[in-house]
């Protein structure tokens, strides 16, 4: 496969090699830290080393006088010059948002909070002028663990805030207690989605260039949203949006981390105002764990109602989730991002879900990779296993007897939303073909018998989830502030090239190469003329960014519905010049021809050219050959698939070794599979990393232990398997190309997978749940404590070594 | 200040820099050779990993006065009027995403391969160890390194090398 495809075949679903790459391999990246600009200053944030403190007083005087040091602020200093930061998404009526200032001046609430800056000429002489700040606190008790937050007489993070209780949410679908009234059998299960840190691997960083007295000003920030950005500056500040441009140049990375305004884009910003500089801040690994958002946190109390012959009846979820110290842009609504996707691909008669959330005295958490839908799919993968070693029926056979069957699509699940198209089986079929699902359990059984030390484990998810961040009405219900369009501009240029400019924001995805692949195909014109504008307010002024796995399945499909507005006017033009009426003209591999009439032809590149030079165009048609759409889905996407993870775990040291890992996707048509299976590997990477490595873990008092890199375990290459990845491809039916996201499906079924591997392998030893992180010692500890407990499973159920059912062996049904 | 004679990427340069300059610092914000990134504060990640006298570094963990007298490859210097194989191979396999893991990713892997002309899957997972990346999983990196290894010509096509091909048209 090369880069370069005949003009006459189309470029959709080919592996088109990335037109991003050649300038990341050879070092030419523009990387917001790569900006400098005349006479720009460094900022350096003094952070709290307190997580709970009352500040009684930060005096900048001598940092002020140390070797190149231009200014230093107090956050009381700045009071004035700013407002709250923003929270979008009111997910209760209860919801309380406390102030959230850039820089703290009353009270600090988790170790990292800023409470002062200073700015000098040379980023070492800022960092070291930070240690000329008197600071003085009160210590506070800090509130570390959620259930103690809530409890009567907790310390409080906001004076005003009663038990530390951010909002209470319920809902109910279908009759729950009656379930259980009828029920078989009833599983209890407490889950512990455990703190995360995102790790992009470019730290965020800012710099603010106010090019004007009358407040203009140009930001470059390694963010996901230069849209909301942008909003958000000008509302707080009063400077009109055209006099604020954001710029995300390229980003290195985000995972939901970067969908966020955050503190320093603001400090910067008003400084940079202030001394008439360009202001440059960049944070360090070690002040991202604490000051970038963390992802996860959330205690999930699950209860599962069924049938003795495996038929699920209702689910009953209760999460408790960390908001941390403050609500940032999204942090309410995490949680309950995955309301909706508890009952998975299952047929359940009712559902009910709470939630709380909680401040705690840690860094706000917010979205990370798939954003309260891995929450979700964890606890409804992991339960139906707990339901197959209870009826001591094969995983595989109890999914089976409970997923919507793919002549049961459109589908609307309990909680009333319509899966639009899916193929369970087929995912599932294939998925066990290549994982050769009855070898590995023969040879589980095997060991099992021999007793080895090395013990196998399988373990299954069969995923769903909703994205595509998208509906505007549907966001709109659900108490968030803005919508979910997209909007994109296809232009045919006199040069016979294409821009295609679109609201989106990439930061690793590949945009420029896939909604290149997509204006190619609609207009006929070769790819290597198609070029993509994004992440700048200027050239981009209109969008709402990337994050949710919207990027294709609403930013993609509004450069297609441009395209073929291009493709119409163009039709009219060619009629027009080639004198024959429209009808009569057919469109095919970027020409215009007469039907019936060999020959006669002009390729939309010559039309191009003539709605340019504009000398000839029918009456009443404007000039130029552009067009503009924007994009409102009504409906989500549902990507879903099987994923299926085998492990060997020492049952002498705890270790777990992944030994296979098969992912068969199906996110409907596939614009370019090269790049879907990259983001499908890294998404399995981060799921198999918060199975089995990573946690962010506070002490008592509320320190980050796991603080740098070197004790926050993010997998190396060795530390990960080769997958093996396939997909089944069942088109969306809501949307004219047929996709379905895919970012962040890798995470959300992973994690699951590899959880349920593990707990197969030891669950002979009377374990039914180990703890994520499953580190060495976590497994260690739950095998001593299964013997304790009365040892090995007997031989001949479903914990032992699993009996073969007649329908686990593969096959669609 | 301390006197420093470095060549990089094949240029001669002589410049005072105080002594607890980082050598990626002196690289970004005095040689204005910002294609190597800084990814970590504790030498973890290896995102700015560069080759010192043709072995592999990581340029935030030297000083720049230890570079004195050395010879530094960067990103950019690693074409020479066309990509470097090891370039070409991570454009061909699809070995990065964001971006900013690569530079450090490339150079570690042309060390690598400068040691072991023919590694393994699982060599080369040892050998870039050393080196975060948050996208791609390492699959493709992998990939790529074992295509660039054929490429140079120093390994011999394995089963495992036709399946990769194969998958990758």
């Amino acid at each position: 496969m090369t880069a370069t495809v005949d003009k006459a075949e189309s470029v959709l679903g080919q592996p088109m090699r990335r037109k991003e790459d050649a300038r990341l391999i050879t070092g030419q990246t523009q990387w917001t830290d790569n900006v400098t600009l005349p006479g720009m200053v460094h900022m350096a944030v003094l952070r709290s080393p307190m997580a709970h403190a009352r500040i009684t007083r930060v005096d900048v005087t001598a940092a002020r006088e140390r070797p190149g040091v231009v200014a230093a602020y107090t956050g009381t200093d700045l009071a004035d010059s700013w407002s709250s930061l923003p929270m979008a998404w009111t997910v209760s009526e209860d919801l309380k948002t406390p102030p959230h200032m850039p820089l703290a001046s009353d009270k600090v609430r988790y170790v990292g909070d800023g409470v002062a800056v200073v700015i000098a000429t040379d980023p070492y002489a800022a960092a070291d002028a930070l240690e000329a700040i008197e600071a003085d606190y009160e210590p506070l008790p800090a509130v570390v663990d959620m259930p103690a937050a809530l409890a009567d007489g907790a310390p409080l993070v906001h004076d005003d805030i009663p038990n530390n209780r951010c909002f209470t949410f319920r809902q109910d679908w279908g009759d729950f207690n009656a379930t259980r009234a009828r029920a078989d059998v009833v599983l209890k299960r407490r889950f512990y989605n455990q703190r995360l840190i995102p790790n992009a691997m470019e730290p965020r960083s800012v710099v603010v260039a106010p090019t004007s007295a009358t407040g203009q000003a140009t930001i470059w920030s390694a963010t996901q949203v230069p849209h909301f950005v942008r909003i958000f500056l000008a509302l707080n500040t009063g400077v009109p949006e055209h006099q604020i441009r954001v710029i995300a140049p390229d980003v290195g990375g985000g995972f939901g981390s970067k969908l966020d305004i955050y503190a320093e884009e603001v400090i910067a910003f008003v400084v940079a105002r202030k001394l008439g500089k360009p202001v440059k801040w960049t944070e360090t690994r070690s002040e991202n764990y604490q000051a970038t958002i963390h992802g996860r946190d959330v205690i999930q109390e699950v209860e599962l109602t069924a049938t003795a012959d495996g038929r699920v009846l209702g689910l009953k979820v209760d999460l408790t989730a960390d908001m941390g110290g403050y609500l940032q842009l999204l942090t309410p609504s995490i949680p309950l991002l995955g309301r909706y996707m508890y009952p998975g691909i299952y047929k359940f008669e009712a559902h009910t879900l709470t939630c709380q959330g909680v401040f705690t005295n840690k860094t706000p958490t917010d979205a990370y990779r798939g954003a309260g839908r891995p929450e979700a799919t964890f606890v409804i993968e992991r339960i139906i296993d707990e339901l197959a070693a209870e009826l001591s029926m094969d995983p595989i056979e109890v999914r089976r007897r409970n997923w919507i069957r793919h002549e049961e699509f459109p589908y609307t699940t309990v909680v009333g939303l319509t899966y639009d198209s899916g193929n369970y089986e087929a995912a599932t079929a294939r998925a066990l073909e290549l994982f050769r699902y009855d070898e590995l359990r023969r040879e589980q059984a095997e060991r099992r018998d021999r007793g080895d030390t090395v013990q196998l484990g399988l373990g299954t998810s069969t995923y769903t989830e909703m994205c595509g961040l998208a509906p505007s009405r549907w966001l709109g219900e659900t108490g968030y502030a803005a919508g979910g369009w997209e909007s994109a501009t296809v232009r045919m240029l006199a040069t016979g090239r294409v821009e295609v400019v679109t609201g989106t924001s990439p930061h690793g995805q590949g945009h420029e190469t896939t909604f290149a692949q997509i204006a190619a195909n609609s207009l006929g014109v070769p790819y290597d003329d198609v070029d993509v504008i994004h992440g700048d307010t200027l050239t981009a002024p209109i969008g709402l960014d990337t994050y949710g796995s919207r990027s294709l399945a609403v930013g993609g499909v509004a450069v297609q519905m441009a395209a073929q507005k291009v493709v119409e006017k163009a039709r009219a033009l060619a009629s027009h010049l080639m004198e024959v009426d429209p009808g009569d003209l057919e469109f095919q591999a970027g020409a215009f021809r007469v039907k019936g009439t060999p020959g006669a032809e002009k390729s939309i590149q010559e039309i191009a050219f003539g709605a340019f030079a504009a000398h000839s165009l029918p009456d009443g048609m404007q000039p130029v050959l552009t067009a503009d759409h924007i994009v409102d889905p009504e409906v989500f996407s549902y990507p879903h698939g099987t994923h299926l993870c085998a492990v060997e775990v020492d049952t002498e040291t705890g270790l777990t070794k992944i030994r296979s890992y098969v992912a068969v996707d199906d996110v409907g048509k596939v614009v370019n599979p090269m790049i879907v299976d990259g983001q499908v590997h890294g998404g399995v990477a981060q799921g198999i990393a918060q199975a089995l490595f990573e946690e962010a873990v506070y002490d008592d008092d509320g320190n980050l232990i796991s603080g740098t890199m070197v004790d926050y375990l993010v997998p190396t290459a060795l530390d990960l398997p080769a997958f093996v990845t396939d997909r089944t491809e069942t088109p969306a039916t809501t949307n004219p190309l047929g996709v379905k996201g895919v970012g962040e499906a890798g995470t959300i079924a992973s994690t699951p997978a590899v959880v349920n591997a593990v707990v197969d392998a030891v669950r002979p030893f009377g374990i039914s749940d180990v703890q994520m992180p499953c580190t060495p010692e976590r497994v260690w500890r739950a095998i001593q404590q299964g013997r304790a407990a009365g040892g090995p499973a007997p031989k001949g159920t479903i914990a032992y070594g699993g009996p073969q059912t007649a329908t686990t062996a593969g096959g669609a049904e | 200040m301390v006197r420093i004679n470095v060549t990089v990427d094949g240029v001669r340069h002589s410049d005072d820099v105080d002594p607890r300059l980082l050598l990626v610092h002196y690289l970004r914000n005095r040689l204005g050779l910002v294609g190597t990134p800084v990814g970590c504060d504790t030498s973890n990640c290896g995102s700015c990993t560069v080759l010192v006298d043709n072995r592999s570094a990581k340029s935030c963990t030297m000083l720049a006065v230890q570079a004195d007298g050395t010879e530094i490859t960067t990103v950019q210097g690693l074409a020479d009027g066309q990509w470097h194989p090891v370039q070409k191979a991570f454009h061909e396999s699809h070995a990065l995403q964001c971006g900013y893991c690569t530079p450090g990713m490339m150079l570690a892997a042309i060390d690598l391969l400068s040691e072991n002309s023919d590694p393994s899957e699982e060599e080369i997972r040892h050998g870039l160890e050393g080196n975060l990346c948050r996208c791609t999983g390492y699959q493709n990196i992998v990939a790529a390194v074992r295509s660039a290894a054929l490429a140079m010509g120093g390994a011999q096509p394995a089963a495992a090398d036709q399946m990769r091909a194969e998958v990758a048209s």
